[in-house]
């Protein structure tokens, strides 16, 4: 079992759940549950799943397969920035 | 907005007003040093390590660890300001000037602007002109020590003078432009300039 | 769904769960029920504007109406911990918002086994489940793993003493990583995937996994569950900070 020992960033690295109150906001809905398609590598997996980098300029979502970036965001002073050129698509269930 | 709920007696950290002269408006000083990624901690082992500067130059060169490290190395002592807020005073690096860089390589005319590119795909853009004259250096060493994988070792690039994600860690390379390319943050809800002192934090 | 907002709670009651984690109960205006496993936000503003956000997972069963239980362990430079830890009395008011997540949640109808593996504070939600399990009637089995540092830091130990010796199915097997209590014969040793093959033998197939912690302890659980024949979409995680070292 590899484990990344004294790596400080990856440790505190999150997942998608770490966010969830965020994204909540932003799409008026709870998402973590929601399946997404990585446009990169093509992997679909729950919202929840996402490796999150949370100490950042931003918030930055990365697929836990391929690690490539997925979704940003940022709280700028007038406005949040949303950006998910890695999101093949984002599955939001109809309740 | 609507006025916020104050929590009794919660002030957060300290956020003295002490050195106002040297702690830009809005940021807070802290003593240890906070580790911020947009991505996992590259792993660059040295000897595959290499750093290359290209683009508009006369000589574009590509250093070896080992050649790197032969370059002359100076040490700076300078403040640090990050966009999340906090700053810190007198850290110590050692690193090799990004004058001695350019002297290797000759800047071609028309060279305004660089794109810093590292491990792991982070960029980040700079005008030539804030980034040479003694303003900025890759860093291989902090507070006497190499420079940690999760503070961007084997070497990054510092750029005191403006927020500090405009410091690229893992750095690999510089690319000099005519025109401004915007890095990683820049244009996506960060500014294009980042000057602390101006709180040039975000694109609006 | 709701939209979600920030409400003011009442802090009714605080109580020590260890030297270094305490349960507060927080009053909400408006309550809802949550899912065992989901969180709540929780905000302070400063006089000045300055803020701080955090996390946490619910404790309490969503039977326990009107009322969440939030278990709060202290940090050593912990803004927010430090804070409630220090400060906060019954009687205070705090911002919160939730319930919040959709993932890492358990219902009883989703059925079992349950393999929940917990790391430090990671036991939370993974009590949540428990709670919730006993309050339904759910005789599915579970078995909690946790991995603690040492006695002190252990969470909710009388009652995770009594679920694994009561008859309802459940087993509780814990591990020191660094001191044990007096007499202990038990693991002594990070969560590896020996101890997990261990658990899950018992268990049987068809399990559901749910991993809280530490990232370094999840993902190492999460990757040995894996190779130890677990399908991946039956394992569910959720990353915490790193625990104060």
């Amino acid at each position: 079992m590899a484990e990344l020992e004294g790596d400080v960033n990856r440790a505190l690295m999150l997942d998608g759940n770490s966010v969830a109150g965020l994204l909540g906001g932003v799409f008026g809905a709870e998402v973590t549950g929601c399946r997404c398609q990585c446009a990169h590598c093509g992997r679909a997996d729950a919202v929840g799943t996402l490796l999150a980098f949370t100490r950042a300029p931003g918030v930055v979502l990365r697929c836990s397969g391929c690690e490539q970036v997925m979704m940003r965001l940022v709280e700028g002073a007038d406005a949040l920035y949303l950006e998910m050129r890695g999101v093949a698509f984002l599955r939001l269930e109809r309740r | 907005m609507a006025d916020k709920f104050v929590a009794r007696g919660f002030v957060g950290k300290r956020r003295e007003g002490a050195r106002a002269d040297r702690v830009p408006p809005g940021q807070y000083l802290t003593e240890d040093f906070p580790v911020l990624s947009a991505g996992p901690t590259p792993r660059t082992p040295l000897d595959r390590w290499s750093l290359a500067i290209e683009g508009l130059v006369q000589r574009p060169k590509t250093w070896t660890w080992q050649k790197f490290r032969e370059l002359p190395s100076q040490t700076f002592v300078v403040d640090i300001h990050c966009v999340t807020k906090w700053s810190k005073l007198d850290t110590r690096w050692e690193g090799v000037s990004l004058d001695t860089l350019f002297a290797e390589v000759a800047l071609a005319p028309g060279a305004r602007y660089l794109t810093a590119f590292c491990d792991g795909g982070y960029t980040t853009n700079l005008p030539v002109a804030e980034v040479t004259g003694g303003q900025a250096f890759i860093a291989h060493t902090y507070d006497g020590r190499p420079l940690a994988p999760e503070h961007g070792g084997p070497a990054r690039l510092v750029v005191p003078r403006l927020y500090f994600w405009k410091s690229a860690k893992w750095i690999h390379g510089l690319r000099l432009t005519e025109e401004d390319h915007p890095g990683f943050w820049e244009g996506f809800g960060y500014n294009n300039h980042g000057d602390p002192w101006k709180e040039e934090r975000y694109s609006g | 769904m709701e939209r979600l907002d920030w409400q003011l709670a009442t802090v009714n009651a605080i109580r020590p769960e260890n030297p270094t984690a305490k349960t507060f109960t927080l009053g909400l205006p408006r309550w809802r029920p949550h899912r065992a496993g989901q969180h709540y936000d929780l905000r302070l503003v400063a006089p000045d504007g300055y803020q701080a956000q955090r996390s946490y997972s619910v404790a309490s069963p969503p039977e326990k109406v009107g009322e969440i239980d939030l278990t709060v362990e202290r940090l050593e430079d912990g803004e927010v911990s430090s804070y409630l830890h220090g400060t906060v009395v019954v009687g205070d008011r705090l911002e919160v918002r939730g319930p919040i997540g959709g993932y890492f949640v358990w219902q009883p109808e989703m059925g079992g086994p349950l393999l929940l593996v917990a790391g430090g504070s990671g036991v939370v939600p993974l009590m949540a489940m428990l709670r919730q399990r006993r309050a339904a009637g759910s005789k599915v089995p579970a078995t909690l793993l946790y991995s603690s540092q040492s006695p002190e830091r252990v969470i909710y130990r009388d009652e995770l003493e009594a679920l694994g010796r009561g008859t309802d199915g459940v087993s509780v097997v814990q591990t020191f990583t660094r001191t044990t209590p007096p007499g202990w014969k038990g693991h002594t040793r990070r969560i590896d995937r020996a101890m997990l093959d261990e658990v899950l033998r018992p268990l049987g197939p068809g399990l559901l996994a749910y991993v809280c912690g530490p990232t370094l302890l999840v993902e190492a659980a999460a990757n040995a569950l894996v190779l130890l024949g677990v399908p991946p979409d039956r394992i569910r995680t959720e990353r915490f900070g790193p625990t104060g070292q």
